[in-house]
């Protein structure tokens, strides 16, 4: 095998703590759950436990030392930000997490005042996709739902892509949002995001890419993408939980209606009325998340380090391997693309008689992490005719091992549930 | 523990042959429960005759663990009368709840014994509960009809 595709992975491994851990009764971890978690490296960790232990204090607010340098951190983060997807830093809002984001602009949409450009009447239309993940379906339901909107949606094909042969019927002169994954949570599928966003121009309707699976795994560069809005989330990215980010546009950021409301977003107050301040503040109210926000840009830095190029290389050869042998073992579907165009490190399947729960409970008594279900992506499921998945997804901490690790428990569950029956 | 404890021999043969999985006609009460963690779904019918169970049929789809343990709820409650199948039900809640602590009463639960394993797994507790807490929604709905 070529080898050249792939990250020195021993080396990386000794920087993330938690692989020096055993699990279920002395195996080493295999963890192939990083579509639904990272894990973090030491220079996260420490960044965090240094933010508290040498320079915490409420940022944008006191006149003292520890004020200024919690501030000076908590923007450096916001640059690192701003930089990781190319964006302006007064593009870059951070939020709780990627849901957060995403529920920001539909309620930000859902309070625009009569006459604005965001906002959503009855006989709108707000289009979306069969493999959104809840987080990005959701908010554009309810929106449908309050609004009197129409909500439709591209279809899934059997192969795990989506349908867009219906695209001018689908983004038409009533479309004004089209919101969209770039790569599916649970097929790996990316999405040909510049074809839609053409369209969504087009009829001058606002594109918003759910970026949580793309950020993390290659180069997003939202100035070449020229979508309009872009979430996704901090504990993907190496990063802790509780932090996710907003990008949008400023032009569009700036004439939004604010979502939470209370300290920090505004610009002046009196006991009646209040006026808000410019974006990012305009969406952070409250003492923000700073050390979450911080520990982000510590795991975007070491991303960066390593390079994104290479990293998405890596991953790809890892799951062209794994397909390889996937496709070997009799019973198991691959669901989703099975092939490695236009897709990332993200392989759900199934195997004929064993409920995708118990594969998973079987991989785990190996010590081996997947996630099990339906990914909170319901719909993709019934489209795609499965209660369930199982799910491996990989990261730039992950090798061949790990994949041969997955194939070999794959094989022992198999065996486990599905004995060769007894000739008599 | 490992796989064959969690899995015992009595599991995979209630997964592999249900009983009672094919919901009978003209039910006193039909709900629908779902496990919302990983979509799997049951639908069970009772048929009561005052506080008399005298049928209890049900379909779905889930794993292994919820598959056995809907098909040995309704084994071990069809011909109860409402208070002996609801102190069947706590028994078997009991061991859920017990972290593996409990190995449950086999004359109380029969096969139910075998999901004792499964109390040391909690994501997998909700699988083994879902045709249970179906049937405890059924007969408190056909009580107070």
């Amino acid at each position: 095998m070529d080898t050249s595709n792939f990250l020195d992975v021993t080396a990386i491994k000794e920087d993330f703590p938690i692989f020096n851990r055993r699990i279920r009764a002395d195996q080493k971890l295999i963890y192939l759950d990083s579509g639904a978690t990272s894990q973090k490296p030491n220079s996260v960790l420490d960044t965090e436990r240094n933010f508290y232990q040498n320079h915490n204090a409420a940022a944008h607010r006191g006149a003292h030392q520890l004020a200024e340098e919690a501030t000076e951190h908590y923007e450096a983060a916001r640059a690192v930000v701003a930089n990781f997807i190319n964006a302006e830093l007064d593009e870059v809002v951070f939020t709780k997490n990627a849901t957060e984001a995403i529920n920001l602009l539909a309620y930000s949409f859902s309070n625009a005042k009569p006459g604005s450009n965001f906002q959503i009447k009855a006989g709108d239309r707000i289009v979306v996709s069969e493999m959104e993940h809840h987080a990005n379906l959701i908010p554009w339901q309810q929106l449908a739902n309050q609004t009197g909107a129409e909500l439709v949606w591209f279809p899934v094909t059997p192969a795990g892509r989506l349908d867009l042969s219906n695209i001018t019927n689908l983004i038409n002169a009533r479309t004004k949002i089209v919101a969209i994954t770039h790569q599916s949570n649970v097929l790996g599928t990316i999405n040909p995001i510049a074809e839609m966003v053409k369209a969504t121009k087009a009829v001058g309707a606002l594109f918003i890419l759910d970026a949580c699976q793309s950020v993390p795994h290659f180069a997003v560069d939202v100035k070449e993408l020229e979508v309009d809005f872009l979430a996704f989330s901090g504990h993907k990215t190496l990063g802790p939980t509780g932090v996710g980010v907003l990008w949008g546009r400023a032009e569009l950021l700036n004439k939004m209606e604010p979502f939470l409301t209370g300290g920090s977003m505004i610009e002046n107050v009196t006991m009646q009325s209040a006026t808000f301040a410019k974006a990012p503040q305009r969406f952070e109210a409250g003492v923000p998340n700073m050390a979450q926000a911080i520990g982000m840009a510590a795991g975007l830095n070491y991303l960066s380090k390593i390079g994104l190029p290479k990293i998405h290389t890596h991953e790809l050869a890892l799951t062209k391997y794994a397909l390889e042998q996937m496709n070997g073992i009799a019973g198991l579907n691959i669901i989703g693309p099975n092939n490695v165009e236009d897709r990332g490190g993200v392989i759900s399947f199934t195997l004929d008689g064993i409920h995708p729960h118990d594969v998973g409970q079987a991989l785990d008594q190996y010590g081996i992490a997947v996630r099990t279900g339906h990914h909170c992506a319901w719909p993709l499921m019934r489209a795609l005719n499965v209660v369930a998945t199982t799910r491996a997804s990989f990261y730039l901490y992950n090798d061949i091992s790990d994949v041969d690790a997955l194939v070999a428990g794959i094989l022992k569950a198999q065996l486990f549930f599905n004995p060769p029956k007894k000739s008599a | 523990m490992n796989l064959e404890s969690l899995y015992q021999e009595v599991i995979l043969d209630h997964y592999k042959n249900p009983l009672n999985k094919a919901l009978h006609q003209n039910p006193t009460v039909q709900v629908h429960h779902v496990n919302t963690s990983c979509g799997d779904e049951v639908t069970l019918n009772i048929h009561l005759k005052d506080d008399l169970v005298t049928d209890i049929s049900w379909d779905g789809v889930g794993c292994s663990i919820s598959i056995a343990s809907t098909s040995v709820m309704s084994d071990l409650l069809i011909g109860k009368h409402a208070e002996e199948a609801i102190e069947i039900l706590n028994s078997f809640v009991e061991i859920m709840q017990s972290k593996g602590a409990k190995p449950g009463d086999e004359e109380i639960l029969g096969d139910g014994v075998a999901f004792s394993g499964v109390s040391r797994f909690p994501a997998r507790i909700k699988c083994a509960l879902l045709g249970w807490m179906a049937f405890k929604d059924a007969l408190s709905q056909g009580l107070t009809r």
